[in-house]
């Protein structure tokens, strides 16, 4: 169907007051003024008995003249728009038509209702079927006897659970929540090294269940991925249990309804949940990234399904994590570790901040091996009721942060290979040492979240890989928006 | 956009083709276990029988399955029996 190029076209609907009501407007315009189109949204047969009314009942030419009210007036010349006018003005229709003593019985004004090509869900719609969205991944067609979701499962797009077809629409609808072009390659990712374009990010959100609004931070997670010192190579082919970790820091967290709050590292919330999957099926499906295949975890862990949650900075005596990793308060991160399950620390019992310190530290000793210091880096993610203990007591970030650096001390003797019966353990050259579990720079970062009401708090432990001190590192990322 | 079609975009790499690839037949039948599946229509045990002969003359094992009727795609537990008891399957169409 083509637009004229000269003369009036007027959009409307029968479902809309102003349209009916200027009926008669039409019928004079039709009659004295320029060539008429009336483009009916609704109902092929309004208004009735006049020449020139189009069909628009698939919103085709509502989509390309980008209405939004009902009627909209447009003049065209040479193929040019020269004017258009919304809802029911008498002046401004007069003008615009070049017509006078329009409509001459109805009210001077009168506002129109909204087309029907933006109603909720429509422009994505119409985008995918007429628009020139410019997706440049293959398509893939599903027959009419198979199921979409079983032909996701059966193509291995899926991590075990089942996917939401990423179908045009949808992938639009997830592109419309970012500005950055769908083409542009976000990075290279690994183990293939394939190009990861802003659109197969969107594809395999959709995938997720994402919503569009996580996409700015979806896309800084994807790159904090892929941040040399994260070296996700490495993790998602060894076979420790280990696969990423997000923990995401600022106001953004509130306002797409992240958790870091009551059961913030389990189930339930859609932002957590879908963002942290999505970055694994982008691992899966753009990287090749294949359980059993390249990832040769022995045991794996359920996190590699989706490990993601934000920080309480509710308390604004708390240095957050983005802050401690050296971002302005305020700004909106996302912190990548590489993570195994979370193991349970309980103390019912410490009332004072030293003695906490002293109990963090022996369950940390334990992460990985008790004899292994300076190897697998962790998460401690404190409950509430534990902060309380340091906060009643003055203890800031860098107080807690250094005193359970101190208490995870211990005697190289204790931990050489060998001592207490036990052949794991570190060199006996360095028996003589007194050494911390962790680096004391990035090997132990302290989250707050978790419920107000459990003297629980979180161990994650992290990859071996760790070791290597400069070469393997958590990563923060600033998200653009 | 193709009318009547639900078509959905491909989240890989794009480098294995649209169409999936059929599994490779084995290089060797040598110490392999047959599956012969009899697909419930008039006949398909002679068929089969013919076939069960031939592939024990050359020292493999063979299975027999059966579908109930040839008119409804064949029992969860018959495709899973298949799958871990047999490397190969016969699927024989006698009319």
């Amino acid at each position: 169907m083509s637009t004229p190029t000269d003369g009036l076209i007027v959009v409307a609907k029968r479902d809309c007051p102003t349209c009916t009501l200027i009926e008669p407007v039409m019928r004079q315009l039709a009659e004295s003024g320029p060539p008429l189109t009336v483009y009916t949204q609704d109902d092929p047969g309004f208004p009735a008995g006049l020449d020139g009314v189009v069909d628009d009942t698939d919103l085709e030419q509502s989509f390309h003249l980008a209405i939004e009210t009902v009627p909209t007036l447009i003049r065209l010349e040479g193929g040019r728009e020269t004017g258009r006018r919304i809802g029911w003005h008498r002046g401004e229709w007069e003008d615009l038509s070049g017509i006078k003593g329009l409509g001459g019985d109805l009210p001077d004004q009168q506002p129109g209702c909204g087309s029907k090509s933006v109603e909720p869900g429509m422009p994505e719609r119409l985008m995918a079927r007429f628009g020139d969205a410019k997706l440049q991944s293959r398509l893939i067609d599903v027959s009419p006897l198979d199921d979409p979701m079983e032909v996701c499962f059966d193509r291995g797009w899926s991590d075990g659970l089942p996917v939401v077809p990423p179908t045009d629409e949808r992938v639009i609808r997830m592109l419309a929540g970012t500005d950055r072009k769908p083409d542009e390659v976000v990075g290279l990712m690994p183990p293939n090294l394939a190009e990861c374009t802003v659109e197969k990010v969107a594809i395999n959100a959709v995938m997720a269940g994402c919503k569009p609004e996580y996409m700015p931070m979806m896309l800084s997670v994807v790159e904090a991925a892929l941040i040399p010192e994260f070296t996700l190579h490495g993790l998602l082919c060894t076979t420790y249990f280990s696969g990423p970790v997000v923990i995401a820091n600022g106001p953004m967290t509130r306002r797409i309804g992240m958790n870091s709050g009551l059961n913030a590292l389990g189930q339930g919330n859609r932002a957590n949940l879908t963002i942290g999957r999505t970055l694994q099926l982008i691992v899966r499906n753009v990287g090749g990234g294949i359980p059993g295949d390249i990832d040769r975890a022995a045991l794996g862990n359920p996190g590699k399904l989706s490990f993601c949650f934000a920080e309480d900075e509710s308390d604004p005596e708390w240095e957050p994590l983005s802050v401690w990793r050296g971002f302005k308060p305020g700004s909106n991160t996302v912190t990548l570790f590489h993570g195994d399950g979370v193991q349970a620390f309980v103390d019912q019992g410490s009332r004072t901040p030293e003695e906490l310190s002293r109990s963090f530290a022996m369950a940390l000793n334990a992460v990985a091996h008790p004899k292994m210091v300076q190897g697998a880096n962790a998460i401690l993610v404190m409950s509430p009721e534990h902060y309380a203990v340091y906060r009643n007591a003055g203890w800031d970030r860098k107080r807690i942060q250094s005193e359970i650096h101190e208490a995870t001390k211990r005697s190289g003797a204790e931990l050489v290979k060998g001592a207490g019966g036990v052949g794991e353990g570190i060199d006996p050259s360095r028996a003589d040492e007194v050494i911390p579990k962790f680096w004391e720079d990035h090997g132990l970062l302290i989250v707050r979240a978790g419920g107000d009401a459990g003297l629980f708090s979180a161990i994650i432990g992290g990859w071996l890989g760790g070791r290597f001190h400069d070469e393997v590192q958590p990563v923060t990322m600033e998200v653009k928006e | 956009m193709t009318t009547n079609a639900f078509t959905m975009r491909d989240p890989t790499a794009e480098a294995a083709p649209v169409q999936r690839e059929r599994l490779r037949p084995p290089a060797s039948l040598d110490g392999l276990t047959v599956a012969l599946l009899d697909i419930g229509k008039t006949r398909s045990d002679e068929f089969l029988d013919h076939i069960d002969a031939k592939f024990s003359e050359r020292g493999l094992t063979v299975k027999r399955y059966s579908k109930p009727t040839n008119t409804r795609v064949a029992p969860v537990e018959v495709l899973q029996n298949i799958a871990t008891e047999a490397d190969i399957v016969v699927e024989a169409l006698a009319d």
